[in-house]
Parts: C-alpha cells; structure tokens; sequence
C-alpha cells in the first residue's frame, strides 16, 4: 500500500473517535436538561458547569481531528 | 482561489534581526498588540469617573471583575485571590484574541499551536512550582499517590496519574488551538461554497451556504467566549490542585 492511500485511510479511521464526542455531549445535555426539569431554579447554577464539560468533551473530538489533520498534511 | 488554511500564515511586516535570530514584527505580533491595545482601552475608558452608582461602562467592568473573581473565590477560595490578576489578565487576553479573529482579514493569534503551547506551558511550570514551593518535594510526589489506594493499584495507578498530570499542558493548549484553528478553516471552507455554488448558478445556489455560514460564525462567537472561559478555569483548577493537594 503506498503512503498517500494509507495517510487517507489513517485519516479517516482517526476522525472515528469522535463518535465518543458525540455519546459525551449528548450525555452532558441530556444530565443537564433533566437537573432543569427537576428543578428550575437551578438553571444558571447548572449551567456553568454544563458549559464547562461541553467544552471538555469538544477538545477530545478536536484531539481526533487534529490527529486526522497531522496525519493528511505533516506525514 | 486561496487555500482555507492560507489565513494562518505568518507574514512580517517589519523584517528584524537580532544575533542571527529572526525576531520581525509579523502580523502575528500585531494581532497580539491591538489585543492589547483593546484590552486596556476596555478596562481605561470603563474605569474613568468612578461612582457608587455605576455608569453603563462601570457596570461592564464591575461584572467582568464579579464574574473572574467568582470564579476564582468557587473554585480556589479566598486565599486564590492573589492570583487574581493573572486570571483576569489571561482571560481577556484570550478572550479579545479569540474575538478580533472574528473579523474579515483579521488574524487569529490564538489558533497557532506555538502560541498556546508557550502560554500552557508556563502555567503548568508555574503552577507546579507554586505546589513544590508550598508543600516541598516529598508532599508534592504524593500528590500522585491518592490515599484510600491499596497497594498493588498502586503500581498501575501513579504512572497513570503521573502521565494525566504532564498531559495538562498539552490538552489545555491543543483544546483551545485546536477549536480556533477548526472553527476559522470551517468558515472559510463554508465561505468557498458559496462562492463557488453562487458563481455557477446566479447567486441562487449560494444563499444556503450562506445561512450555514452565518449560523457558524454565530457559533463560533460563541466558542470564542468558551473557550477564553475554560482556558481560564482549568487554569484556576490547576492552581487549586497545586494549593490545596487534593
């Protein structure tokens, strides 16, 4: 197999790990909308950290991504 | 037409050099000084005419400062207040970085993994120094050993801990560069689509591509203020990590 053709496969099975991005947000939302629907009052209070692990779980899809990108452009 | 990726590129404007290192003034330098520039102008003009009842500008202030000083009083305690400068300073320097990128033919001097890398790193140097120089050497190792740990987990568990530990400084900078340079190269992909659909088909094609792209900068206003945010309160997490060892 030749470089280009192994960059491109490796590229694109690195952008998989976003899938788990995607179950971690959705987990994230999902705990958040049912803390306001029991209680909400404690909209702003939860909302803080709501954003807080949004953006966590984001850098660890961004880390896939940017694996993908080193490997299409650096190699 | 130009590559998505060509709005990252470094170009001097004043070519300096000193002892054979390149040290020109690059648009880089200069996107970092109007943030400056801004970031004092915001904070000279809001604090001008001081009174108990607060002006509009006053109160923008006073919140910005409410708001960083919440932070740090959650999430270090009073004692962190020391360090409320620093806090306050990294995260509109972020903050305004992340912004001025927002606009057309500007330059986003945060999505450059060097730069983020330099400012990680010495957070992380400086906090692990804070922790050394408050609890001494032998406390600090035992950061990486938690109690209520038996033994033979032990094994497994310190060189985990100890490689999360040195893996901070590199989240923290590829989190923020990574979003940067993502959500810009997005943009401008977006932003070739409708150029290219509204050429091909009398501007009719390009209007959906359009809509997307405004809904995306919106989105990454947005992330621009995210990530100044969490930037700053992993880095008051660090510090009360290094203060108050677990």
């Amino acid at each position: 197999m030749d470089i280009e053709s192994a960059k491109l496969l490796g590229a694109g099975i690195a952008v998989l790990g976003v899938i788990g991005s995607g179950i971690g947000i959705g987990s994230i939302f999902a705990a958040f909308i049912s803390a306001v629907g029991r209680n909400p009052e404690a909209r702003e209070h939860v909302f803080t950290m709501t954003m807080l692990g949004f953006a966590l779980v984001e850098a660890l899809a961004l880390f896939a991504l940017i694996i993908a990108l080193l490997l299409l452009f650096v190699f | 037409m130009a590559s998505p990726l060509s709005q990252f590129e470094v170009k001097t404007i004043i070519p300096i050099e000193a002892f054979g290192y390149d040290i020109s003034f690059t648009n880089s330098a200069l996107a970092m000084m109007m943030t400056l520039v801004l970031v004092i102008l915001f904070m000279y003009i809001c604090s001008r005419d001081l009174s108990v009842i607060p002006s509009r500008s006053q109160t923008v202030l006073e919140s910005t400062y409410e708001f960083i000083a919440g932070m740090i009083g959650d999430n270090i305690g009073q004692e962190g207040m020391k360090y409320f400068s620093f806090i306050f300073t990294l995260f509109l320097f972020i903050l305004i970085g992340n912004l001025l990128g927002m606009f057309p033919y500007s330059f986003t001097w945060t999505s450059h993994i060097i730069v983020t890398f330099a400012i990680a790193f010495f957070i992380f140097i400086g906090v692990t120094m804070i922790a050394i120089y408050k609890h001494g050497l032998l406390k600090f190792m035992g950061f990486f050993a938690p109690s209520g740990v038996p033994k033979p987990m032990l094994i497994l568990l310190v060189p985990i801990e100890i490689i999360s530990y040195l893996s901070r400084p590199i989240s923290l900078s590829v989190r923020l560069f990574a979003n940067m340079m993502a959500g810009h190269t997005l943009l401008k992909v977006i932003g070739g689509f409708v150029f290219v659909l509204g050429a091909n088909t009398f501007i009719i094609g390009g209007i959906l591509p359009l809509a997307f792209l405004v809904a995306l900068t919106g989105l990454e206003i947005v992330i621009a203020f995210l990530q100044a945010y969490v930037f700053a309160i992993l880095t008051c997490l660090y510090i009360n990590d290094a203060i108050h060892l677990h």
